[in-house]
């Protein structure tokens, strides 16, 4: 009843190519956008904007940013953490060389970095295809990782190897290091990622966006139609490591306010990033939000909705339930429906466009 | 059709002879160079230094090929199990990591629950078929013709599953493994060779005779049974296979069961070495470069890249390790991979790669 198309016409090419042609979709959209801005902030608790919310930003970034090279180009990546990774230590060196330009400024910039690493690792996707292209990103994270370690300028010779967060600031606010509130990171994490997010839809729906789905569909074909592969391939890698660097750094400087970050870019992070995608659904940016609200919001939710629920499971055992039930639920939904949440999604607002008519 | 494999780049470099003899031709010359203009000695200790060390020393040299060798062995036994999955089904198996695992900490559980060692490795054979059944019937059979990576994936909510269930039932601390009441040797022996001492442990033989033993009796069982031909048919093509009336529910059943026996043997033998405990579900990552240096769909494949990855690495942490810092292990086998994959890109064994419009 409420969504329905019918009155709504297109008089003019714009309207008929817009990413959100309905008004309901677009009153959706503005309703979602006021409650993470209004609503979150002022009725969430400390607790669920700093362990739930933020780490559901960050991830939901970096799972754009492997959309847009596995989901949209078709080119597996194992080494996501990595180039996370990149944007992080690269963000961490700006800081410490330009101690007074704004910290968004240096997040933002951060991930350039992190595009360049990502194109000199994508350069043996040229030549090297499918799941034997893996190796190629598992050697960049391996090696990211051992010099995250190993190579001390990268984290200013510190004794203890870790990133260690300044205080930095944004209209006299401290927005990290310890005395940031985790409203204030909220804000800045949120208008990060809507901004990211808002560029990615304009990209993928762009011509480089509908020339990397012509790669993912068929590469040769796609040759023959005058795409160049080169261009398109590296392109993608290097947009998707750059978002892949601003949600990295972003993760050390706004959700973990530092730490020993060579332990957190490790391949089980890659593989989250991955299963984020593939679960929320290959090619959709809002499937990334989905897949990360289900992998990163479940388990908390898990480890304190179950006690709360009457189930008296605690510690060591909470987790393995938890390894148990996310295993699970992953096979369900896979099973349930293979193209992802987006997919379920889409077919909810399908039966709701003809409710309450099945066809 | 447009071969790319076999597509004729535009000139004179494609030759592979002409290629290689240029890149050779221009390595040797800036080495030469190089080496002149050297200060700081940096070229003399990549190129010349290592090699001789391994001149001066050859027992040592030995020592770490033989390291090489036995690590290597356990990363094709691995491969192995994920090649027989990958063959059959087309699963990429990302699991197999954790069902070695797995296997090796349902035999130390059972023994320490009081079960006598090889009873308990006959259930732990039995516990590995229920899990075969399981993971057909509730994950591969709903799946059926789904993308492969949606089944990768599946696999991934697998090991998610098997970790919280084996580490729910035996707890995370490492265990030892079991390998006096196998009658699995211990100790080692010290061989007097090239001037020096070569110490190789009792385990690591036995763990290349049995993997040897293992690989020539699956070939056999590939080779000469009803089973295994059927098998090797899945492995052609599901479709005609089906055709013929082999059934594919009953041959997944089969392939992921002889996994999980790889698994277990993997299991008692890298348990052996060092201990069990959930760490080995990373040493399984390293499965992935020798697997895909071999080619997925090729059993020798496995095996050579293995060793190839093994020695690799080995050779390359003693000798080139320190001048960068050490700890270079945990990358170089996948550049060692990454470097064979730009000449072959379906890796040395592997079916050729063709694409058709």
């Amino acid at each position: 009843m409420l969504y329905r198309e019918a009155g709504q016409y297109k008089s003019n090419y714009a309207a008929d190519m817009a990413v959100f042609p309905l008004r309901e979709d677009r009153i959706g959209l503005g309703v979602i956008l006021a409650i993470a801005f209004i609503a979150i902030p002022f009725l969430g608790s400390d607790f669920f904007i700093a362990s739930v919310m933020i780490p559901f930003l960050v991830f939901s970034l970096a799972a754009i940013g492997l959309n847009i090279l596995t989901g949209y180009t078709g080119l597996i990546s194992l080494g996501t953490a990595a180039f996370m990774g990149v944007g992080a230590y690269s963000c961490y060196k700006l800081t410490t060389i330009f101690p007074d330009v704004n910290i968004v400024v240096l997040i933002l910039v951060s991930g350039l970095f992190s595009a360049g690493i990502g194109v000199l690792f994508g350069l043996p996707s040229l030549r090297i295809k499918g799941f034997y292209l893996a190796v190629a990103t598992l050697a960049a994270q391996f090696f990211l990782q051992w010099a995250f370690v190993r190579v001390p300028w990268l984290f200013n010779y510190n004794a203890s190897g870790a990133i260690e967060v300044p205080q930095r600031t944004l209209f006299d606010l401290p927005i990290t290091g310890a005395s940031a509130t985790p409203e204030t990171r909220y804000f800045v994490c949120l208008g990060l990622v809507v901004v990211l997010t808002w560029f990615a839809s304009n990209i993928v729906h762009g011509k480089l966006g509908r020339s990397w789905m012509a790669v993912r569909d068929m590469d040769i074909a796609a040759e023959l139609m005058g795409i160049k592969l080169l261009n398109a391939k590296l392109t993608a890698f290097a947009v998707s490591s750059y978002f892949c660097g601003v949600a990295g750094a972003m993760m050390i400087f706004l959700w973990y306010g530092g730490g020993e970050a060579a332990d957190v870019f490790s391949i089980r992070l890659s593989f989250n990033i991955l299963f984020m995608v593939i679960i929320g659904g290959l090619g959709s940016l809002i499937g990334s939000f989905f897949g990360a609200a289900f992998l990163s919001i479940l388990p908390t939710a898990l480890k304190f909705g179950l006690p709360a629920l009457g189930i008296p499971i605690q510690g060591a055992a909470a987790e393995h339930v938890t390894f148990m039930l996310v295993g699970a639920l992953i096979i369900t939904f896979l099973i349930v429906e293979p193209h992802g949440l987006a997919r379920l999604w889409q077919i909810g607002k399908q039966k709701l466009r003809t409710w309450p008519f099945p066809y | 059709m447009s071969d790319i494999a076999t597509r004729p780049a535009p000139n004179l470099l494609a030759s592979p002879l002409v290629k290689t003899g240029l890149i050779l031709a221009a390595i040797v010359a800036v080495l030469a160079v190089g080496i002149r203009l050297d200060s700081s000695n940096t070229l003399y200790a990549i190129f010349v230094d290592p090699f001789q060390q391994m001149v001066q020393a050859p027992d040592l040299l030995v020592q770490t090929v033989w390291e090489g060798l036995v690590s290597g062995v356990l990363y094709a036994l691995i491969a192995l199990g994920f090649v027989l999955i990958f063959k059959a089904s087309g699963v990429f198996n990302f699991a197999q990591g954790i069902m070695v695992v797995f296997a090796a900490l349902t035999l130390v559980g059972l023994y320490e629950k009081g079960v006598p060692a090889f009873l308990a490795v006959v259930i732990t054979l039995g516990v590995m078929f229920a899990l075969a059944v399981t993971i057909e019937r509730v994950v591969l059979r709903p799946l059926v013709n789904q993308p492969d990576i949606i089944l990768f994936m599946a696999t991934f909510g697998i090991t998610y599953f098997l970790i919280g269930f084996g580490e729910a039932l035996f707890g995370g601390n490492p265990k030892q493994m079991i390998a006096e009441q196998l009658y699995l040797p211990k100790g080692a022996i010290d061989l007097q060779i090239l001037g020096g001492l070569v110490s190789l442990q009792k385990i690591d033989i036995a763990a290349a005779l049995i993997a040897s033993l293992m690989i020539a009796a699956l070939a056999a069982f590939f080779q000469y049974t009803r089973i295994g031909r059927a098998l090797r048919a899945v492995a052609d093509s599901h479709k005609a296979a089906l055709s013929v009336g082999i059934s594919l529910n009953q041959i997944w059943v089969i392939v992921w069961f002889t996994a999980g026996i790889v698994a277990l043997i993997t299991g008692i033998m890298w348990g052996a070495r060092s201990d069990v405990s959930f760490a080995l579900e990373i040493v399984a990552l390293k499965a992935l470069p020798v697997l895909i240096l071999g080619g997925f769909t090729s059993i020798p494949g496995a095996i050579v890249g293995g060793l190839i990855i093994g020695i690799g690495e080995k050779l390359g942490e003693f000798y080139w390790g320190p001048l960068i810092g050490g700890g270079i292990e945990s990358w170089l086998a996948y550049f060692i991979a990454l470097g064979f994959l730009l000449f072959r890109p379906q890796g040395l064994f592997g079916d050729k790669i063709i694409e058709r419009i």
